[in-house]
């Protein structure tokens, strides 16, 4: 009885290590990516076009731009597609990347509930807005992630002239968590928070809250994709990689996803060809 | 709070339609959260009773760092098996990360504690009951654990339940070394995460009960076996 169960056990673990060996002999590539591109849908939309056209499967790990920088610097991954650019220049000069090219772009947008108690409502400069909001030290949630909406978000409380860091955990509050879960915290708190267009869109849990700075130049996001050095990590399937690259780049790649749209909206704008 | 009644008609619109995705996450989780506890019960169970039955310097320690290890946080574990299989760590080469044996790892760091230290409390109490019968009979130490053990089965079943109960909740862990990847190393938990980012607090909260159903049956299923096997053995 003792010896049965003791087989049946170690039957149950060879049959569930065998899957998994599998799995990693077929041809597919990781890339390293976004919340924000994962969680408006892109990805469901884009994938399987690229996987038809080419018969290889695209394996997402969605996590904040710092740290899928930092994944792909361990060589755990094949190709890296983020928003920040600053940040992927300099992945790429360190040897890390092979070369960066523009994907496509949408834009930040501030957004606040209803009752808008900074008064910023209908604003399209994003630096007075954000100065108003530490005047009235209305509650702002931020994500507090080194993620490329971050990175974003504090360069433009620079240009407001404006340092949050000395009011956390006052009016300004840090979640430390990805764009949806923050959107989730600052719509429970009624405060506001920076986001990017698609991920705003797409939200299931909006409320009262809505958009209250838009248009404004610098709250352009622009998106952009990188090929993990293959001198640096052997393990890179830069063949593969490649592939995923040109296509992305290609007219059949950027008119997919001009094509990807909710509510009757365009969530990104493909601008391979402009860079 | 209209969220819970939507819950409730997301969970049963998940449960009839039954779509293969769904199916295909619930299999995946309880893949991985079965064969974690195996591997942590190959390890625990015979680790706790090593701990109950033998005496040798250090032993306190020993016991102390695994009840305390029962509280491993699962982000922490996640981190650190990430960083043994990351392709810049020391297993990189075995290119696990990103895969289910990967999530399989981390749970099994996590639920073998549980296992080992309450496996030491019930073999431990059930010695002091043989200990004499056993010396009378000349068991060596290897008989004594195998005896031990093999009596205290029921009993250890709860240690198992409990191992099980946190593999198939914990989200930390396997998010860091599974990647949350769509038809590959999602999750029943990692998808609820997910639901809740992009703002679906109903489906998440339908997955949510979902998940307690599952382990309602796991859990009643393995406890009526267990109420069978005792009738059958005291009969």
């Amino acid at each position: 009885m003792q010896v049965k169960a003791l087989t049946f056990a170690v039957a149950l673990v060879a049959a569930t290590a065998i899957p998994a060996a599998a799995a990693w002999a077929e041809d597919f590539i990781i890339v390293q990516s976004t919340t924000s591109t994962q969680n408006s849908g892109l990805y469901d939309h884009l994938l399987p076009q690229f996987q038809e056209a080419s018969g290889i499967e695209v394996r997402v790990v969605a996590v904040g731009t710092g740290q899928a920088i930092k994944n792909a610097r361990n060589c755990d991954g094949d190709v890296l597609l983020v928003h920040a650019k600053p940040a992927e220049e300099k992945f790429v000069t360190e040897g890390y990347g092979v070369s960066r090219a523009d994907v496509m772009y949408n834009d930040f947008v501030i957004v606040g509930p209803a009752d808008d108690p900074a008064g910023i409502g209908g604003g399209a400069d994003v630096a007075e807005a954000l100065a108003k909001i530490k005047q009235s030290e209305a509650v702002f949630a931020s994500r507090g992630d080194d993620s490329g909406t971050h990175k974003k978000e504090l360069a433009l409380w620079n240009a407001a002239d404006v340092d949050p860091s000395s009011a956390s955990g006052t009016w300004y509050r840090e979640t430390g968590s990805g764009m949806g879960a923050t959107l989730n915290v600052a719509i429970g708190m009624g405060a506001y928070t920076m986001t990017d267009r698609a991920t705003w869109i797409a939200f299931g849990n909006k409320q009262n809250h809505r958009i209250v700075v838009e248009g404004d130049t610098r709250l352009f996001n622009q998106y952009g994709v990188i090929l993990v050095n293959p001198e640096r990590c052997e393990n890179v399937k830069a063949e593969m990689g490649q592939r995923f690259i040109d296509w992305i780049l290609s007219d059949e790649g950027q008119s997919a996803i001009a094509d990807y749209t909710r509510d009757g909206q365009q969530l990104f704008f493909p601008n391979a060809r402009m860079s | 709070m209209q969220d819970f009644g939507a819950a409730f008609a997301e969970a049963f619109a998940l449960i009839v339609g039954l779509d293969a995705e769904l199916v295909a996450i619930i299999g995946l989780s309880l893949r991985v959260t079965f064969s974690a506890v195996i591997i942590a019960c190959l390890l625990g169970l015979p680790l706790g009773a090593l701990l109950a039955v033998g005496r040798f310097p250090g032993r306190g320690v020993v016991i102390v760092v695994i009840s305390a290890l029962m509280g491993l946080p699962p982000v922490v574990v996640g981190l650190a098996v990430y960083l043994m299989l990351s392709s810049a760590g020391p297993l990189g080469v075995l290119q696990l990360l990103y895969t289910p044996t990967a999530m399989i790892i981390a749970q099994a760091v996590l639920v073998t504690p549980i296992v080992a230290a309450l496996t030491r409390q019930v073999v431990e109490d059930l010695h002091g009951e043989y200990d004499e019968l056993l010396r009378s009979m000349g068991s060596s130490r290897l008989g004594t654990i195998a005896t031990l053990l093999w009596d205290a089965r029921y009993s250890l079943l709860t240690a198992a339940l409990a191992g099980l109960g946190r593999a198939l909740a914990e989200v930390g862990a396997v998010m860091i070394v599974g990647g949350n990847i769509a038809h590959v190393t999602r999750v029943m938990t990692t998808a609820i995460a997910l639901e809740t980012s992009k703002g679906e607090l109903a489906l998440a909260l339908g997955l949510g009960i979902i998940l307690v159903c599952l382990s309602i049956l796991i859990n009643a299923g393995l406890l009526g076996l267990r109420r069978t096997a005792e009738r059958l053995a005291y009969a």
